[in-house]
């Protein structure tokens, strides 16, 4: 059940010009969310920007008997609510309504997780792959950004014992190009009769690809969608994804509350 | 001192002034888990057709100055998925349940009045002339006096349940279309749905909803709202619903005082979900306060002094 917490800001961690993370008191929030929930949050207490800002949860902060103390978030700056975000000051407060959404279903070994992430789309993955490792996967990070400076997190995974591949744009870290051809040449050599669940977040024309190649090798996929959220709560009717159902019936789902994490098959792309 | 908050708008007596607005609350079962639905004064459901649509395509809102552009363009269920898929939770949680209709014809609103008829926990019917995103129906009833006349005295034949149209700002006197329903057999009127409204992107030099235009809402509105409830208030007898930008108690008594005697909270709900016990809270303490028992007796209590005398002698449009 989601709650609306006032949650202090405990660091503000600037990553780049761009990149931050906000790490955020919210005991209960954090102990209830699952890999791929989102968190609404009003980055202004006036009335501009009015909306809430959804966000994945990026780790969860932990005390020192392992009890859930918050949760941090990857934020881009894109906008005039992740700019306040970006400049937020820790000691204040943010609203934060949550956890929301319906999270990635969870594979367990023999069935490898690979996970495939573009730029902030990085974010739901921390948690998965923890869930994952503790299940005994052997998880893989797919993981591109535009340039070697705009790859966050990389030790965080390791740490996990997760294999870890790098694609830049620019090529100044790992593959050049896009992730997906790594990926590409990854699907080509893997093993058929190997199970695998390819998970995706990041850029629109990325989950495309993802679910394409999935498809192409007869690979499941869940895809976590960002779209343009009014209210998170199934309320508005905005951030609507086109999603095939069982009789083959396209149609508009609200992101929030079917989704944001839908099957790759699922998707119908516009 | 005990408060009342309970009002009546029309045959329909509900426990408080407070509506959830079309359009904002879903079908009302997904604030279920965060708000006694039963604790509303009514829940108006997402505008329903007979048929299911899918509405337009995303981008559908955008975020404007102390407000937000929508044009979902009426995706929803259809009237019959929504009776048998939402109506039996509804009438579980106890919710005073408000349809909103529409239809491309007057037949086709008549026709959801008579299926709204016989089932079991529709308190009303508020009928949608005012959506301002639909090719067809919607706005272009509620932008011509003839039309509401229509609609609204089809629904009237077609049905006992109280009946609600729902105007549109987007007029030059939205009064004249108040005493249009009101002629034509309406319980109430509600107002304001979303001015129709505009986002470009500039570097793209292009709309940022895919639908070009939408519906602007939010506390943005809310003074042109006052003001349109205020001038319906004045003109006709039966009770005024007032919408628009509500975000706080004091918001909601403006409209009150201006001649509403229930308001919906829509946009201020994406904000805050929790925001109905902040509200009915917030009344009270006033009604305290000011020593006044009954919210009733706030509404239309406005006390305009020497100005009602400068408003007058202003223009209105006719």
């Amino acid at each position: 059940m989601p709650i609306d917490v006032e949650a202090e800001i405990l660091s503000n961690r600037r990553l780049s010009p761009d990149y931050n993370v906000l790490a955020l008191a919210a005991p209960a929030v954090a102990a209830d969310v699952e890999p791929g929930q989102f968190v609404m949050i009003r980055t202004a207490d006036g009335l501009d920007p009015l909306l809430r800002r959804p966000f994945s949860v990026f780790e969860i902060l932990r005390g020192a008997d392992g009890t859930p103390t918050g949760f941090t978030i990857l934020s881009k700056r894109v906008g005039a609510g992740t700019a306040r975000l970006y400049a937020a000051t820790p000691g204040d407060t943010l609203r934060c309504l949550g956890p929301l959404g319906r999270p990635f279903t969870l594979v367990d070994a023999p069935t490898d997780a690979w996970m495939v992430a573009g730029g902030v789309g990085l974010a739901p993955f921390a948690t998965l792959a923890e869930r994952l490792r503790a299940r005994g996967c052997a998880v893989t990070l797919f993981y591109g950004a535009r340039r070697a400076a705009e790859l966050f997190a990389v030790d965080l995974f390791e740490r996990l014992d997760v294999r870890v591949i790098l694609a830049t744009e620019d090529g100044s870290c790992g593959a050049r190009g896009l992730i997906t051809r790594p990926l590409a040449e990854e699907l080509g050599r893997s093993q058929p009769d190997r199970p695998l669940m390819l998970y995706g977040c990041g850029p629109e024309p990325m989950l495309v690809a993802v679910s394409q190649l999935a498809a192409a090798h007869g690979r499941p996929s869940q895809l976590a969608m960002e779209r343009v959220m009014g209210c998170g709560m199934g309320g508005c009717f905005s951030c609507v994804v086109r999603i095939r159902d069982a009789a083959g019936t396209a149609r508009y789902v609200r992101s929030c509350i079917e989704g944001p994490v839908f099957r790759g098959e699922d998707v119908v792309w516009e | 001192m005990t408060m009342d908050l309970s009002v009546s708008v029309g045959p329909l007596k509900l426990r408080n002034p407070l509506m959830a607005a079309s359009g904002c609350f879903g079908y009302g079962v997904e604030y279920a888990e965060v708000v006694d639905l039963s604790t509303l004064g009514a829940v108006i459901v997402k505008g329903l057709f007979l048929a299911e649509r899918d509405g337009h395509r995303p981008p559908r809102i955008v975020e404007t100055p102390a407000g937000m552009l929508n044009a979902i363009g009426l995706q929803g269920i259809g009237v019959h998925r929504f009776i048998r898929e939402k109506m039996p939770e509804l009438r579980r949680l106890g919710a005073i349940v408000i349809v909103n209709i529409c239809g491309t014809t007057v037949a086709e609103y008549a026709e959801l009045a008579r299926i709204l008829s016989d089932v079991d926990g529709v308190a009303a019917l508020e009928l949608n002339i005012s959506c301002p995103n639909i090719k067809e129906g919607g706005i272009t009833f509620g932008c011509d006096l003839a039309n509401t006349g229509a609609v609204v005295g089809a629904v009237r034949r077609a049905t006992r349940l109280p009946i609600i149209p729902k105007l549109t700002p987007n007029v030059t006197d939205v009064a004249s279309f108040a005493r249009a329903a009101e002629d034509a057999g309406a319980d109430a009127v509600s107002l304001v749905n979303t001015f129709l409204a505009m986002a470009i992107d500039v570097e793209r030099r292009r709309p940022v909803l895919s639908n070009v235009v939408g519906g602007l809402s939010g506390p943005a509105i809310r003074p042109i709202a006052v003001r349109m409830v205020y001038d319906c208030a004045r003109t006709v007898r039966i009770p005024v619903i007032g919408i628009g930008g509500i975000a706080t108690s004091r918001d909601a008594l403006e409209f009150i005082i201006a001649g509403a005697t229930a308001v919906q909270v829509g946009t201020a709900n994406f904000v805050d979900p929790f925001i109905w016990p902040k509200l009915l809270s917030g009344i009270e303490e006033y009604l305290v306060r000011h020593g006044v028992e009954n919210v009733r007796d706030l509404v239309g209590s406005l006390d305009t002094g020497a100005a009602s005398h400068a408003h007058e002698s202003t223009p209105r449009c006719t």
